[in-house]
């Protein structure tokens, strides 16, 4: 008979072996979230951080940062920085205001005729996409760094949203142009009716649910893909312990959610850009170009990759996320005021760099930076429960860039 | 210096090099690229601290051991490194005083270092304001300025790396002439030159290197040396069988180049390649042999999709076509390949890892429906890993961890994907050691063999004589000769290598 003990050193030893091939430094990330999440759980008076409300607050609160952060971790990828989206988010606000809202005695934009909210939108994202046009003109074509062409796009849309709004609020908007940013997929629309459930929303049950069979289908086609081409793939052990987790993490949310109001518009719109975004960033040609811009640019140019090009069109693409993103934020409140967007390039740009992103350009993900963004959401949101003050918040957030950026670079330097 | 031995990592770039320079005498070292000069003088300057290497060093008598550049700076030793080390937008007088400024009280005394600086700028014939920013002035009067830097902190040794590889005839002639003139007044010069002729005209001693070690020390005078004696010392190896045999198939022409003319992009007076025409056939294996800087680069670049380079003007031919080429994916798909010299700089995605890598340039190849099928990409990057025997563990491993020669197999393995008609493969055996050259040298006859041109630029002269079927020379980017493989010879190549204007014309 074996030792109880040995017994247990071999299991223990057998895991480490199977638990090899996994990259601690990329899941760190996520194991960071999922401490944030019970440490505030636990501190939080009633636990009040993880009430249903809370996390559909999260979400809708959160939103318009993790549309940013999703062009800004492509533009960091590819070496360059924005710091104009705060401004173009207000910009466009203000120009959606235009767009959708009647009457504007106020503010001398009466004699438009007033258009319908879907066409309002859709407009105001293609203005930003023109943003985008003028700024990735003067970084493509003049070759006029990103940092300094963005630093004047700041000041310069800022000072465009107020001359849109005439040093005066522009509101409300039509009901139906909110819900993007204030709305939630209601029972009614999707179902027809809720099934005689009082307490849950039987469209965020459904919807959740074919979230994580449709995730957990997509990671097994995957690694079966792999597995046929005889690819080295991750340790079935982490491979199931890590889709399990990521499932329930996925059905709790939902869950919760649809004990609140059920599933935020926001939320639907975030998890479509990560998915096509994803995709584009791992999948496509042109986010194959971004990666090997940022990684190597000479290697890049002598590849025959169209540089230019593609500078181009990433900052097109942040302009028409800057849009989408400022669209959020007036459905939201209501209102487009000249401070909308203040400091919101700080916070994605802080995303991207929790989220594993390098300062040398090159490396980075989609879904990296969506952790990156919601570990500061919960931050933010956590203190907030727990009634520490704004200078605190502050300090805290600082720190934990600064921390997370020097793990990566300590990490770094440990694996060469 | 006295049986100095450098080992780096899996190459001996030194090897029990004794070297005698006395007072007041020019010394030249001369060697092929690689030889082990520019590591010599490295030692001898502090760039490699005491401790990285093994032996002794003696200055005026006494042993020396530097830590770092300022050590060796102190004793009165300077080293002027071929790319120059100024700082453009300064002006002179601050750049001949950068690090070792004039100061009274922690403060500058401007008019001191002006005042100073002229009175160097003198000594080496600069007529210039000393407040002139160094960008302002030409490559002839920057290597003035770096003289007088050096002069400023009271030289003794002067070490100068390929002084005139970037001057034009007369520049070159007023800097030997200040070397004399310093030699009458008790200097001593170490030069390291390509310019054999040059060397003929100002050396006092010859030390020839050759694989890290000193093959002789001639003096210039008493053995009556001119440039056939030291072209015999630098290419006198024997050849074993370092190099794959081949039977060499040679079919139509696939490559042609004409008249091509390219200007160098900072100044647009300065003629880098000068009407090359040259032409490779299918199957064949051209080298293009020339010193550094003689312009064998800046004509690849050039054509390869006008990457380098301006006013451009010439004719490419593919396979009897002539071809119009704008940009970089013109040249691929016309069917050009270029591998670069320096693959870390310009070649690799270094944090990547190696099927992205090898499909970089081929990437539609991988596309279907807009998507990219990372499966396939794997599935080619095994068979290249198999075919050309890329050490590591899998497709998936990150390129900047690999050795220098299995580097190098990527960077092939990416151009050979987008099948091209012709690859130029510059320096592809740069820095790699012996046994990956022979992988690669099996590779690139391979290709030939599959009817491929190939175009191979070396300063290797013993790589190229080794598996090409013909050489042309390259030297101030004019195309100096053509030699076929039955007349190979270093010592030919060698004089059409460094043929110079004035010894053409004479």
């Amino acid at each position: 008979m074996p030792n109880p003990l040995e017994k247990i050193n071999d299991r223990v030893s057998n895991l480490r072996t199977r638990l090899g091939g996994v990259d601690l430094r990329q899941n760190a990330i996520f194991i960071a979230l999922l401490v944030l999440i019970t440490f505030f759980a636990i501190t939080s008076p009633n636990h009040a951080s993880i009430t249903p409300d809370n996390w559909s607050n999260l979400v809708v609160q959160n939103g318009y940062i993790l549309v940013l952060a999703i062009g800004m971790v492509m533009v960091i990828i590819a070496g360059h920085i924005d710091l104009s989206v705060g401004s173009v988010a207000c910009f466009i606000g203000a120009a959606a205001g235009i767009l959708a809202c009647r009457p504007l005695e106020q503010t001398g934009w009466a004699w438009l005729p007033k258009i319908p909210w879907a066409v309002a939108l859709i407009g105001a994202v293609l203005i930003g996409g023109l943003v985008g046009m003028w700024q990735g003109f003067w970084i493509a074509y003049v070759g006029i760094p990103a940092f300094i062409v963005t630093l004047a796009g700041m000041l310069l849309f800022r000072g465009l949203a107020l001359v849109l709004l005439q040093s005066s609020n522009i509101g409300p908007f039509p009901d139906s142009f909110r819900l993007i940013g204030n709305g939630f997929v209601d029972k009614a629309n999707i179902l027809g009716h809720n099934f005689g459930m009082k307490n849950y929303n039987a469209a965020a049950l459904v919807i959740t649910a074919v979230g994580v069979v449709a995730l957990l289908i997509q990671s097994f086609a995957m690694r079966r893909g792999r597995i046929k081409y005889n690819q080295a793939v991750e340790p079935r052990t982490w491979f199931f312990v890590k889709n399990i987790l990521l499932a329930a993490m996925i059905a709790y949310v939902g869950f919760q959610l649809s004990q609140a109001n059920g599933i935020p518009w926001t939320l639907v719109l975030l998890v479509f850009l990560v998915i096509i975004y994803t995709t584009v960033m791992k999948k496509t040609t042109f986010g194959r170009h971004i990666y090997a811009i940022g990684g190597n640019l000479h290697a890049a140019v002598l590849s025959g990759i169209n540089v230019r090009r593609v500078n181009f069109w990433l900052f097109v693409n942040m302009g028409a996320l800057a849009a989408l993103s400022g669209v959020l934020v007036v459905a939201r409140m209501n209102s487009a005021v000249p401070k909308a967007g203040d400091g919101f390039e700080l916070e994605a740009i802080s995303s991207v760099f929790i989220g594993g992103a390098s300062v040398q350009g090159g490396v980075g993900t989609v879904t990296g930076s969506m952790v990156g963004g919601m570990i500061q959401g919960i931050l933010g949101n956590g203190m907030n429960l727990n009634s520490i003050g704004i200078e605190y918040q502050m300090t805290t957030k600082g720190l934990v860039l600064l921390l997370a950026v020097a793990f990566d670079v300590w990490s770094k330097k440990r694996t060469k | 210096m006295k049986n100095i031995t450098m080992t780096f990592p899996g190459v001996k770039a030194l090897a029990d090099v004794t070297l005698n320079v006395q007072r007041g005498e020019i010394h030249a070292i001369c060697g092929e690229n690689g030889a082990g000069k520019s590591t010599l003088m490295k030692v001898l300057s502090g760039v490699y601290p005491h401790g990285t290497y093994e032996g002794t060093m003696l200055f005026e008598n006494s042993p020396i051991e530097f830590q770092n550049i300022r050590n060796s700076e102190h004793l009165g030793i300077v080293i002027i490194h071929q790319e120059l080390a100024l700082s453009p937008h300064l002006s002179i007088a601050e750049n001949i005083f950068l690090n070792n400024e004039i100061t009274h009280n922690g403060l500058i005394n401007w008019n001191e270092t002006n005042q100073e600086a002229q009175k160097l700028m003198a000594k080496v014939g600069l007529s210039e304001d000393p407040n002139t920013p160094v960008k302002n002035i030409g490559v002839g009067k920057q290597q003035l300025v770096e003289i007088a830097k050096a002069l400023s902190k009271k030289v003794k040794l002067l070490i100068l790396d390929e002084p005139t590889a970037a001057l034009n005839d007369s520049d070159s002639e007023h800097l030997l002439d200040l070397l004399r003139q310093f030699k009458s007044q008790g200097l001593t010069s170490i030069i390291i030159s390509h310019k054999l002729n040059e060397i003929a005209a100002i050396a006092d001693k010859t030390t020839i290197l050759r694989d890290g070690a000193v093959i002789e020390t001639l003096d210039m005078k008493r053995d009556a040396v001119d440039q056939e004696r030291i072209i015999k010392g630098m290419v006198g190896r024997e050849m074993n069988n370092r190099y794959p045999t081949r039977e060499s198939k040679i079919g139509e022409e696939v490559f042609r180049v004409e008249d091509w003319t390219v200007h160098h992009p900072d100044d647009s007076t300065r003629v880098v390649v000068d009407k090359a025409t040259l032409n490779v056939k299918a199957g064949e294996i051209v080298g293009l042999a020339g010193i550094m800087g003689a312009g064998r680069t800046e004509l690849a670049r050039s054509v390869f999709g006008r990457s380098w380079g301006i006013g451009i003007s010439g004719k490419v031919f593919v396979k009897g076509k002539e071809i119009h080429i704008k940009t970089i994916r013109d040249a691929i798909d016309a069917g050009i390949a270029y591998s670069t010299e320096d693959r870390k700089r310009f070649g690799l995605n270094l944090i990547d890892d190696i099927k992205r890598n090898i499909s970089l340039a081929s990437l539609h190849k991988f596309t279907k429906r807009g998507l990219v099928n990372a499966n396939e990409e794997y599935k080619v990057a095994s068979e290249y890993r198999t075919s050309m025997n890329i050490k590591a563990p899998s497709p998936n491993s990150i390129v900047g961890k690999l050795s220098g020669g299995n580097q190098q197999k990527v960077v092939l393995s990416q151009w050979i994907n987008v099948n091209p008609d012709v690859l130029i493969l510059d320096e592809p055996t740069r820095g790699i050691d012996v046994g990956a050259k022979y992988e690669i040298y099996t590779i690139i006859q391979e290709l030939a063999a599959q009817g491929k041109g190939v175009l191979v630029i070396s300063s290797e002269l013993s790589e190229l004589l080794g598996i090409c079927d013909r050489i042309y020379a390259i030297a101030e980017g004019s195309i100096t000769g053509e030699v076929a493989k039955k007349d190979f010879s270093p010592e030919l190549l060698m004089k059409y290598m460094t043929m110079t204007k004035e010894t053409t014309n004479a």
